[in-house]
C-alpha cells in the first residue's frame, strides 16, 4: 500500500484532505515530521491562507530543503491544493512580493477581473493538455476558493485552465509535480476521482 | 463560467434536525448525519449546518458530531452556531467544517470577524444576518432568532461585516421564514448589490422558481432553503433542473434528466409526462 503523507504547516483544513484519502482507501497521515515526509511514496501539500505565512511556516519546521530533496532529486510525486500548488511557484504577488518554493517556473498573481474577490464556488476547467490528473473525470466542475493565481502563460506545463473574467491555470503538471488551484478534497466526486488519479502516477509512470 | 449555488441548510435543535417556522416554531425532521448522506449524492453545491440553540443554551459546537459528519462529506461545509471566541472557530474548522457561520458573535465581539478572517483567510468566515421588519416598517438586523432589535439598518451592517474580514454574507429573512411565499427580494438585491463578497440568500422558499428568483431578481450568489428540501422528494435535483430551465447556470452532477418533465407548483414531479395519445390498439 502506497503510503501517503499530506504535510502539515500549520495552515488549512488537514482533515478534508485525509478524510478523502480515507474514502479512497488509503490510510494517510498528516505530519511534518522528516523521516515521514523521507518514508513517503506520495506528499500532498493542502494549504488555505496567505503565501508568506505559507512560505515561513515551512522554513520554521526546516520543510523546504526536505522537500527539495524529496520531490527535485529523488521524484516523489507531490500534489499542490490551492495554496499547496501556489507555494510551488517561484514567486507571488499577494501582499507584496515573497519568494516560493520554486519547483515549477512561474508567478502568481492577483486574479484579473471585475468580479466579486475571492472566487468562492464551482467553476468548469478547460483541459489544455494530456495529464493523468485528468482522465476519465465525471465532471468539470470543481470548488474554488482564491484570490490569487498561476499565471496561465506558462502553457508548457498547464494541463487546464478556468476563466474568472480572464483564464488562470486550473491545474499544472511538470514531471512529478502536480498542483490543483480548486479544492479537489472538496469537489465531490470529480474531485475523489482526481485525487484517485494522483495516487496512480507511480503505476501508469512504469507501463 | 461561475456557478451559482444551492445550498440546502439545515437547522438543528438540540442536535436533532428540525423545520423552522418564523424562528419559533420547530418539527422535528430526524437525524442530520442521514439528512447530510443524501444531500451529498443528490446534486447539491454545498451544506450549511446551523446549531440554532447553541447559543441561547450557552453551549459550545458540538464537535464531535461536526467531525463525524465531515467524514463522508466532499462538499464545502459550513458550521454555525455557538461560536463566540476564536478557539471555537479553530476547534470548528480542525474538527471538519470548511467555513464558520458566525451570528450573534459577530455583532457583540466584531474583533472576531477580524481576527479570526487573519487567522484562517476570510474565505473561512460567513456572517449570518438575521434580518426583519420593524415596528416603523423598516428592515433591520435582529439577534436571537429574531427577539433581540441592534438598530442596524441590513445593508449598512452587511458592510461593515465586509470591511472587518467576512468572506460571505448569510442572509436570512425572519419575516419569510416558514412562510414559502419566496426571499425578501427587496432586501436581498440591496445587500448583493452593496458589498463585493457572495451573498446567500435563505428564508422563504416554497416552490422551486424562488430559488430562479433569488437569483435573477434579488442577485445572490446562492441560494439556500431549509424546509423545502426536506418534504419534497427529489427537491434539490428538481431545484437544479428548474434553475436550469429559466436559464441559471449551474453544477449538474446526477443522472437525472428533467429536461422533458412537468412539474406541478410546488416543483413536485408530475408522474406522467405529456404523451401524445396512440392509436396502436
Amino acid at each position: 500500500m502506497e503510503r501517503v503523507v499530506i504535510i502539515d504547516y500549520g495552515l488549512g483544513n488537514l482533515n478534508s484532505v485525509k478524510n478523502a484519502l480515507d474514502f479512497i482507501g488509503y490510510p494517510a497521515i498528516i505530519s511534518n515530521k522528516k523521516e515521514d515526509i523521507e518514508n513517503a511514496d506520495y506528499l500532498i501539500l493542502p494549504g488555505v491562507g496567505a503565501f508568506s505565512e505559507g512560505m515561513k511556516n515551512l522554513q520554521s519546521l526546516g520543510l523546504i530543503e526536505i522537500l527539495k530533496k524529496e520531490v527535485l532529486e529523488k521524484k516523489k510525486p507531490i500534489l499542490g491544493i490551492c495554496l499547496g500548488m501556489q507555494l510551488l511557484a517561484e514567486e507571488s504577488e499577494e501582499n507584496g512580493i515573497h519568494k516560493g518554493l520554486g519547483f515549477i517556473k512561474g508567478k502568481v498573481e492577483r486574479l484579473k477581473t471585475n468580479l466579486r474577490l475571492p472566487q468562492v464556488g464551482w467553476n468548469n476547467i478547460i483541459i489544455k493538455k494530456d495529464s493523468i490528473l485528468l482522465k476519465e473525470l465525471p465532471d468539470d466542475n470543481f470548488y474554488f476558493v482564491h484570490s490569487f493565481a498561476f499565471q496561465e502563460k506558462i502553457e508548457d506545463i498547464v494541463t487546464s485552465t478556468c476563466n474568472y473574467g480572464n483564464d488562470f491555470a486550473a491545474t499544472i503538471q511538470k514531471d512529478n509535480i502536480f498542483g490543483t488551484q480548486f479544492h479537489p478534497e472538496k469537489s465531490h466526486i470529480s474531485g475523489i476521482k482526481l485525487i484517485r488519479n494522483f495516487l496512480n502516477f507511480k503505476k501508469e509512470e512504469k507501463k | 463560467m461561475l456557478k451559482k449555488r444551492l445550498i440546502p441548510c439545515l437547522i438543528l435543535r438540540d442536535n436533532i434536525l428540525v423545520q423552522s417556522i418564523g424562528f419559533n416554531r420547530y418539527l422535528p425532521i430526524g437525524k442530520p448525519e442521514i439528512a447530510i448522506e443524501f444531500f451529498m449524492n443528490w446534486d447539491v453545491d454545498e451544506i450549511i449546518l446551523l446549531d440554532i440553540n447553541a447559543t441561547k443554551q450557552n453551549r459550545k459546537p458540538n464537535l464531535k458530531m461536526i467531525e463525524f459528519i465531515s467524514k463522508n462529506c466532499f462538499l464545502p461545509l459550513t458550521v454555525g452556531g455557538g461560536i463566540n471566541t476564536i478557539e471555537d472557530v479553530r476547534n470548528v474548522l480542525k474538527a471538519g467544517a470548511d467555513k464558520v457561520s458566525i451570528n450573534t458573535a459577530a455583532f457583540s465581539n466584531p474583533e472576531l470577524i477580524v481576527e479570526s478572517s487573519k487567522a484562517f483567510g476570510r474565505q473561512a468566515i460567513v456572517v449570518s444576518i438575521d434580518v426583519k421588519k420593524n415596528s416603523s416598517g423598516d428592515y433591520e438586523v435582529f439577534l436571537g432568532s429574531g427577539k433581540k432589535s441592534t438598530g442596524f439598518e441590513p445593508v449598512e451592517y452587511a458592510k461593515k461585516m465586509e470591511s472587518l474580514g467576512a468572506g460571505e454574507i448569510l442572509l436570512n429573512s425572519i419575516d419569510k421564514d416558514g412562510m414559502k411565499s419566496g426571499y425578501d427580494l427587496s432586501i436581498l438585491k440591496k445587500v448583493s448589490d452593496s458589498v463585493n463578497i457572495p451573498v446567500i440568500a435563505c428564508g422563504g422558499v416554497g416552490k422551486m422558481e424562488h430559488f430562479v428568483e433569488g437569483i435573477q431578481q434579488g442577485h445572490a450568489s446562492a441560494v439556500s432553503a431549509a424546509n423545502i428540501f426536506q418534504h419534497i422528494e427529489q427537491s434539490t435535483i428538481v431545484a437544479k433542473a428548474i434553475l436550469k430551465k429559466y436559464g441559471v447556470d449551474v453544477r449538474l452532477i446526477s443522472k437525472a434528466n428533467y429536461d422533458d418533465f412537468e412539474f406541478d407548483e410546488f416543483g413536485r414531479v408530475l408522474k406522467s409526462p405529456k404523451i401524445e395519445k396512440t392509436t396502436w390498439y
